[in-house]
């Protein structure tokens, strides 16, 4: 017998074609709008055109005349319910209808539900309301401007428009170690609101059948679990009498992590036609309303060597989270993960300090390819080091080598509590350098220079905390966020497997039965993999942050491995000797020292039901479900170069470079994809994508004419390079990596483009960078806000 | 999309179509590429009683030249058939540049240049190019044909000169008094983005001179902008260093542009003026 290939039956490092693109690519998705129940009815929103105004009158009544209008919904009506707000998973209230005010342009005002989308939209525009224009916030400075109105004056007791404050560190440590440094670098900045803007907007199909008492609710969530408990401890509907179907997602990006207004209309709606009610925002309604990303300001000081070593970091962060704090974040942290900026680095001390702001705009925050505030954590964290080198006069590479943490310093403590795992800093960043021939680029950038061309390098390392939980810092809810796997292996040796995550183009139909594969030495082809219907699946929290593989795919190895302790029994059984003789290979269990005598998980299977060991519980399954011991940390090196020109500002990329560490990777195929997908919509918030505000609150970025996604057109090529350093507590040792080149990779771009224009006055452009924005700091030698608002007002 | 309720017709012949204008006036809206206009009905920002589609009148396509050398562009003609053209490539710099920088392909397939004229969006390539080629437009009515130069087709933002009843039966370059040179310059944050600025500069030369000038704007403005006096400091002698920054600094002058979030006023009007200077600079020509 020789023992089975791993990566021809597609395990681990196997980079197998994606199962579920054998129905994508045909046009054989199940996406929600391909959810057509019968006597199905229609819903729109009528949203607020203004940022902040007092409601004077609501007339719906030329809506119900219209013939096929079944419903229209007003706060007053959800009010009388006891439903016209909601509470968010940030502990704050939402408004699901406004009834005394709008609060931010595009809110949920009026929801007309008809026979078809066209009616309902009829119904949309014969509703007539009547506003109170109020002053418009736009900015966290105008939100605590002295005599600035009051955003949420339905909240008891809120007397500004502070929305929380939150300290992490120790700050007399910090002032000391200030006190002591040489130099004292400082940088402000502001990473604009961007939007994770998938393809498919948010949407739902509520069915409430009265005669079961059942409801389900099919919808674009990537975290099916929470939605039912919310629903049940929200609107207090029993548990088992509600399903939520998640169909296949066309994008999430985070977008769909949050219980929207729109999923609570549709399930009201559902309750009260008794029939099934279908909502499917359009994109306007997509970006002006639902999650959004980022949105922070950051005035930041680093304490310096006059050698390079930095002493201590300090950091005070405004996050403007728009009219309600509406993030789906699940930490205990106020502000995210925030704290985890500087990880990378060996830094004993440092003090973080973070205000919420209300403004009046979309609510969200932490959404778009973020681990809750990771992105901006490693952005200012790498925009900072660049500021610091340039003060110290020193090479951006040589600083980032002194203050790397070394290969033997692992696991490291943080000054802001984080237990960094494992990692190669040093080598992933030395395989960047190399490959992008750092040394000659200098040479080149400097002859350039004499020529009046301006060409420049930016590097961005950093490590990040992937997979949430662990149990004790982590919930949703006061759900901790573990996650789950459960799998039945058929009488065949074929296998089910479901997750408590939520696959939303990460592939898990895919990499999860690869992870079978490696356990059990079945075939990945003979697993198929469920996800998305809290019917069926395990108890888990869903897919975002990079979670899924931390977390779900460690419970699919320990699902696995209790099937393969099981199987060993039957093996025993089967081979006639005691089980501490039976030792595994791959596919397969053998007699010890006789390796030709054997029984292939697949026989162990049949004889699961066919022929068990007297006293044996039928069956050959199992479920796990895992709370993990630690974040994963994987880590990452981007460098990228371009030129300026310097007439218009205008700037091209001419390469990108990226090494990528995130332990062992279970689909190459994928993880490439993962990398290329964040390394894009890091070029495009660099370059050109933001939602921005004028003076009266109207959102720039509400369409895709003004909130931009780069085409295959303008996307720099990548060059991909891989350095492993095995998790040292996942199972397999796998590291998070979705998200990493989109919060990693913004800082590389902006770094080469403020190292090009080379002039100590211009500390900062904030993104993206347009060419005006270029332009002007030419011009200026002077830093460049993108803070809203914007234009005329 | 969810538009409003529409009546719709599709006249298989230029007199139907002509008849349907008639009866409906106001009322119709021309459906041609609908790259425009099915946006706007899916906003609802349109809500035309009726919308005419034309793509089923035949003799509507053309791309031609007279043999006096006049280019005319039927209603129908696709961005992507001047974006390929060899005649385009050959003869007419200014368009064979700007037509492969209209807005992206698949807009391109469907969308056509007279349409995207008649929408006049001050954002909108071809207004420009057409206005600094010196061209016009041929309406047609009930009372037949009628030119309307282009300079007096865009009367405003999204409005043009048509009358009730008439629709744009193609675009016209009139034949050249010299050698064509010249191109389109289009600053835009993304393929398929509206231009933050666009310029063209259109040049004809003759014995060392040049005899005809145009330069338009696009994108600063309420409307597309036809700089004539940055042109007309260029007519009449060669192209020399003071007269391009002459015009480069009154085509700067001409544009009305607006902050918003693709740039200041300075900004946009700097790129004018650059954008001026580097259309001058390859619309230079060796002595014929």
């Amino acid at each position: 017998m020789t023992a089975l290939d791993e990566v021809k039956i597609g395990g681990l490092g196997a980079s197998r074609l994606r199962v579920e693109d054998q129905r994508f690519v045909r046009g054989r998705g199940t996406y929600l709008d391909d959810i057509k129940l019968p006597g199905m009815l229609y819903m729109e929103i009528v949203r607020s055109p203004l940022a902040h105004a007092r409601i004077t009158r609501i007339d719906t009544s030329k809506a119900w005349q219209i013939p096929g209008v079944r419903l229209v919904l007003t706060g007053e009506m959800m009010a009388q319910r006891n439903l016209a707000w909601m509470p968010t998973l940030s502990y704050d209230t939402q408004a699901v209808l406004a009834t005394d005010k709008v609060r931010f342009q595009g809110q949920e005002v009026v929801v007309v539900v008809a026979d078809d989308p066209y009616i309902a939209k009829d119904g949309c525009d014969a509703v007539e309301i009547d506003y109170e224009p109020l002053p418009a916030i736009v900015n966290p400075e105008q939100s605590a401007a002295p005599g600035a109105p009051i955003i949420r004056d339905d909240k008891p007791g809120q007397t500004d428009n502070t929305c929380y404050r939150w300290e992490v560190g120790d700050r007399e440590a910090t002032e000391r170690a200030f006190a002591e440094a040489d130099v004292v670098s400082s940088l402000k900045l502001h990473y604009p609101r961007s939007h994770p803007s998938p393809i498919e907007c948010c949407g739902a199909v509520a069915d409430f059948d009265a005669g079961t008492g059942k409801l389900t609710v099919y919808m674009t969530t990537q975290a099916p679990h929470i939605v039912r408990a919310a629903v049940a401890l929200i609107a207090e509907l029993p548990e088992h009498q509600i399903r939520i179907v998640s169909p296949d997602i066309g994008g999430g990006f985070g977008n769909k992590v949050p219980v929207y207004p729109g999923y609570v209309h549709a399930i009201l709606a559902s309750i009260l036609t008794g029939r099934p009610v279908k909502w499917i925002e359009d994109k306007t309604g997509n970006l002006i309303s639902t999650g959004f990303g980022r949105d922070m300001y950051l005035d930041a000081q680093m304490a310096l060597r006059r050698d390079g070593k930095i002493l201590a970091v300090r950091m005070h962060a405004d996050t403007d989270q728009g009219a309600f704090f509406a993030d789906a974040q699940p930490s205990k942290f106020k502000v995210g993960l925030l704290h985890s900026a500087f990880a990378c680095y060996d830094i004993g001390i440092g003090y973080i300090t973070a205000q919420g702001h209300y403004t009046n705009k979309a609510p969200g925050g932490v959404a778009y390819r973020c681990s809750f505030r990771v992105t901006e954590a490693m952005f200012f964290q790498e925009r900072m080091m660049q500021a610091a080198a340039t003060d110290l006069g020193m090479d951006q590479a040589e600083f980032r080598r002194i203050n790397l943490r070394r290969d033997v310093a692992f696991p490291a403590r943080t000054p802001f509590g984080f237990l960094v795992d494992s990692g190669q800093y040093h080598k992933c960043l030395q395989v960047g350098l190399d490959a992008i021939g750092y040394d000659e680029f200098r040479r080149e950038q400097a002859a350039a220079r004499e020529k009046g061309r301006l060409l420049g390098i930016g590097i961005s390392t950093m490590t990040e905390p992937l997979g949430a939980g662990n149990s004790r810092e982590y919930d949703i809810l006061g759900i901790k966020m573990f996650d789950s796997a459960e799998l039945r292996v058929h009488l065949t040796g074929k296998a089910i497997l479901r997750t408590g995550a939520r696959t939303q183009g990460q592939g898990h139909e895919t990499t999860w039965a690869q992870i079978v594969a490696h356990e059990l030495g079945i075939p990945a082809d003979d697993v198929v993999v469920e996800e998305g219907d809290t019917d069926t699946a395990p108890y888990g929290m869903g897919t975002y942050a990079s979670r899924s593989t931390p977390v779900a795919g460690a419970a699919v190895s320990m699902a696995a491995r209790k099937v393969r302790a099981k199987a060993r029994k039957i093996a025993a059984h089967l081979l006639e000797v005691s089980e501490e003789d039976v030792e595994w290979e791959l596919g397969r269990f053998y007699v010890r020292g006789a390796p030709e005598r054997g029984a292939s998980i697949q026989e162990c299977a049949m004889a699961a039901y066919s022929n068990m060991p007297d006293g044996m519980e039928p069956g050959l399954e199992a479920t796990a479900y895992y709370d993990p011991p630690n974040l994963t940390w994987p880590f990452a090196c981007y460098i990228v170069t371009v030129e300026v020109d310097p007439e218009t500002g205008v700037w091209d990329v001419l390469r990108v470079v990226a090494v990528d560490d995130c332990g062992v990777r279970i689909n190459p195929m994928i993880v490439e994809g993962q990398i290329m997908g964040g390394l894009t919509e890091a070029y495009a918030m660099a370059s050109m994508q933001f939602q921005t505000y004028d003076a009266d609150g109207n959102m720039i970025g509400a369409n895709y004419m003004d909130y931009l996604l780069p085409t295959a057109w303008e996307t720099p090529g990548f060059e991909l390079h891989e350095v492993v350093t095995p998790c040292p507590h996942h199972p397999i040792g796998a590291k998070g990596v979705g998200e990493c080149a989109a919060v990693g990779g913004p800082a590389a771009f902006v770094n080469a483009v403020i190292d090009a224009i080379g002039d100590a006055g211009v500390r900062n452009i904030d993104m993206p960078l347009l060419p005006d924005r270029v332009w002007t700091a030419l011009q200026t030698r002077q830093s460049v806000s993108g803070a809203p608002p914007v234009g005329r007002s | 999309m969810y538009p409003a309720k529409f009546a719709y017709e599709a006249p298989r012949s230029i007199q139907e179509l002509l008849d349907l204008l008639a009866r409906h006036g106001d009322d119709a809206k021309v459906l041609a590429g609908g790259q425009s206009l099915v946006p706007m009905l899916k906003l609802r920002f349109a809500a035309p009683e009726l919308v005419v589609d034309i793509n089923g009148v035949p003799g509507l396509d053309h791309l031609t030249e007279d043999p006096d050398g006049t280019l005319r562009v039927g209603a129908l003609c696709r961005h992507v058939t001047l974006e390929r053209s060899a005649l385009l490539a050959a003869e007419y710099p200014v368009m064979a540049a700007a037509a492969p920088l209209v807005a992206d392909p698949m807009v391109r397939s469907r969308g056509t240049m007279v349409g995207s004229i008649c929408h006049a969006d001050p954002q909108g390539d071809w207004a420009s190019v057409l206005m600094a080629l010196g061209g016009h437009i041929v309406a047609m009515g009930p009372r037949g044909k009628r030119p309307i130069a282009m300079t007096d087709f865009v009367v405003g933002p999204f409005q043009n000169a048509l009358q009730p009843g008439e629709f744009a039966y193609e675009a016209v370059v009139p034949p050249p008094v010299g050698q064509r040179t010249g191109t389109y310059l289009k600053l835009e944050r993304r393929v398929g983005d509206f231009a933050t600025v666009g310029v063209a500069v259109s040049l004809e030369h003759s014995g060392g001179r040049v005899v005809r000038a145009g330069i338009a704007l696009t994108g600063v403005g309420p409307a597309t902008i036809n700089a004539a006096d940055a042109a007309d400091v260029l007519v009449g002698k060669p192209l020399s260093e003071e007269t391009v920054e002459q015009a480069a600094r009154l085509a700067a002058e001409a544009a009305q542009p607006q902050a918003d979030h693709r740039g200041s006023v300075e900004y946009k009007r700097h790129v004018v003026a650059t954008f001026v200077r580097r259309g001058l600079a390859r619309g230079e020509v060796v002595a014929a």
